[in-house]
């Protein structure tokens, strides 16, 4: 086990790497540089400042060294001042709106959990009927409509048209919080839904299932007792992808609910070209991913013995 | 039931005696009683799912009005009527209202579909030219080759694909043939390992080795002999990316790095008319509402088709 880890730890390293490398040459791709004389709208500085001022940013060394220079002080968090907000580090600002993006995930991430997982069951054990048509509908609808689309459809149900929510924005109490928490969370909730149906269908027809029933178990017992364990593995892997990608699906919802977290800096630093900011998101999602990836996979061994972690 | 037919080869090519000349004979027998295809099986069963084939008959509905925009839509897409600045639907002459210049909503939308029907359908081409060859090789060749191919597709799947959307974007600009391009570079990873598992499921099957046996070079191998075998789940799956694709799409112009104004886009015009949601509602909402119609029409034809070319993944 403490292998495994160690060997999937060490992998992220490469992965990292590659990652941060794209990021860092897509970057230097994209066209506006702070010192381009010849671009339109460029800054009119004279040669002589301009020299001064590559220097002082690092941009008259090879792109290689700049490159590790980069790798070097994201590796000590140092990821530079935002250009947008001037006088602020991006660090600084991330250790801010992290927090706020990840409370918005773990709300949605609960929603999709509570309501999916035991729909999914209901689903399950009621094949065909109308728990089972119920499901199979919030499933497709979660799945197929983007979030931003639903905190529209949220915003002009409950907002506009109905006054039953206050017409805020923000992150402070609960009112600001059930909107972008189910827009965010129903498309999880319908794929958990789908899984745990789909894999508690399979279980319930397993032979150790027929022999808990013909002991005369009651329904809700096996299902309970029985059936869960086993039924409950495969909604488990997914749990994790699934978390990572609230947090980057979560950029529209952000934006449209005005809430201070990660997503809406990322759409503001996109339109305003802040590079650093970018990178530093960018780098900051894939090692959450990465990192949730490992521990699904780690989990999955616990839960399930039988799988041998290789 | 109708999968077991298939099963069957039609032509009794496995009779040893058959020669290539009592082929033509046998194979006329075997027309007689009336063959069926795949296809025709597949058709057959996916008419029989109602929603999926509601699914394909919107889908075909949209593709057209994205095809005739030009003669359908009441007015161009960015022409102005400043008689009627942010008129409510119902207003004389804009069914659907207008925007705050003016210009005609429901024209807007109609060219909208446009946008989205380009991006969905032909994002698949760019990810089967891609994806398929990759994940064939790897499948085929095995070994060394695959192994670095395939350490290559981890490395693109520990990317959140939308940020790695964006940042092309960002490099590439606004447009719809850098969306192409963006939604190509992330999206062929999927369709790469779906093909590869195929091609090793299939290296050692006996039809395989048979055609290799015989002589058949590496590339008639691939093309004739493994891909139409895979083709099934390839095209399953390239449904499915249809929607991936058009949301896609949506999210990058809403955020303003997609589509470049004037030319409407769904995802566009949410984003953009979002902010007069509290005042003129519907500018937002009604695109809104036709992603989701559309999203939702492609996921169950998908599932339709899903179902269909392969009756035992059917769900119980």
């Amino acid at each position: 086990m403490g292998q495994f880890i160690a060997r999937r730890l060490i992998w992220l390293i490469p992965t990292i790497l590659v990652m941060s490398l794209l990021t860092f040459a897509l970057m230097h791709l994209t066209p506006g540089s702070p010192l381009q004389p010849l671009a339109a709208n460029a800054n009119p500085l004279p040669p002589d400042a301009q020299k001064n001022l590559a220097h002082f940013w690092g941009l008259d060394k090879p792109l290689w060294q700049q490159y590790l220079i980069y790798v070097w002080k994201a590796l000590h968090l140092n990821f530079g001042t935002s250009y947008i907000y001037r006088t602020r580090q991006v660090t600084e600002i991330l250790r801010g709106a992290f927090p706020v993006s990840l409370e918005l995930g773990a709300m949605a991430m609960g929603i999709a959990i509570i309501i999916g997982v035991p729909l999914g069951i209901l689903a399950a054990v009621n094949q065909n009927g109308p728990i089972d048509y119920l499901a199979s509908f919030l499933a497709t609808l979660g799945v197929a409509v983007p979030n931003f689309v639903l905190s529209i459809f949220f915003i002009v149900i409950f907002v506009i048209g109905l006054h039953i929510l206050p017409d805020t924005g923000g992150w402070k109490g609960p009112q600001d919080w059930v909107m972008p928490a189910f827009a965010l969370g129903l498309g999880p909730l319908g794929i958990l839904a789908r899984y745990t149906r789909s894999s508690m269908v399979e279980v319930l027809r397993q032979d150790y299932i027929r022999t808990a029933q013909a002991k005369g178990l009651s329904e809700t017992r096996v299902v309970i007792r029985h059936a869960l364990k086993n039924g409950l593995i495969p909604p488990l892997t997914i749990v994790g992808p699934m978390f990572a990608a609230i947090g980057t699906g979560s950029f529209f919802v952000e934006s449209i609910f005005r809430i201070p977290g990660m997503g809406r800096y990322f759409v503001d630093s996109m339109t305003a070209r802040d590079y650093p900011m970018i990178m530093a998101v960018i780098l900051l999602y894939g090692v959450f991913l990465a990192f949730m990836n490992l521990a699904v996979d780690v989990l999955y061994g616990v839960v399930d013995p039988r799988i041998r972690l290789s | 039931m109708d999968a077991l037919d298939n099963t069957q080869p039609a032509d009794g090519t496995l009779n040893p005696e058959v020669t290539s000349s009592s082929q033509v004979s046998i194979l006329g027998g075997a027309a007689a009683r009336r063959h069926r295809t795949l296809w025709r099986d597949a058709f057959n069963r996916m008419i029989q799912n109602r929603l999926a084939l509601a699914g394909g008959v919107f889908v075909i509905l949209i593709a057209l009005i994205a095809i005739f925009a030009k003669w359908i839509a009441p007015y161009p897409y960015d022409k102005p009527d400043f008689a009627a600045i942010n008129a409510f639907p119902g207003a004389p002459g804009h069914l659907l209202g207008t925007d705050e210049v003016g210009r005609d909503f429901l024209s807007r939308l109609i060219f909208g579909a446009q946008v989205s029907m380009l991006v969905g359908l032909g994002a698949q081409i760019i990810v089967f030219v891609i994806g398929v060859p990759i994940g064939a090789i790897a499948g085929y060749a095995g070994g060394k080759v695959d192994t670095l191919l395939m350490r290559f597709v981890d490395v693109m799947y520990a990317f959140p694909q939308l940020l790695f959307v964006i940042l092309i974007m960002a490099w590439r600009g606004p447009g719809l043939t850098n969306i192409f391009v963006a939604i190509g570079i992330t999206g062929w990873v999927t369709l790469a390992r779906l093909t590869r598992a195929e091609f090793l499921s299939m290296r050692e099957r006996d039809y395989v080795l048979a055609a290799r046996a015989a002589g058949t070079p590496p590339w008639r191998l691939i093309t004739k002999h493994m891909l139409p075998n895979a083709l099934t789940p390839i095209i399953v799956a390239l449904t499915f990316g249809v929607p991936q694709a058009i949301f896609t799409e949506a999210s990058l112009s809403f955020i303003g790095v997609g589509i470049r104004p004037p030319r409407p886009s769904w995802g566009q015009m949410v984003g953009q008319y979002f902010a007069n949601i509290q005042s003129y509602w519907f500018m937002a909402a009604l695109p809104a509402i036709m992603i989701a119609v559309v999203m939702l029409t492609f996921t169950f034809f998908g599932d339709g088709l899903r179902d269909a070319l392969d009756p035992r993944m059917q769900r119980r």
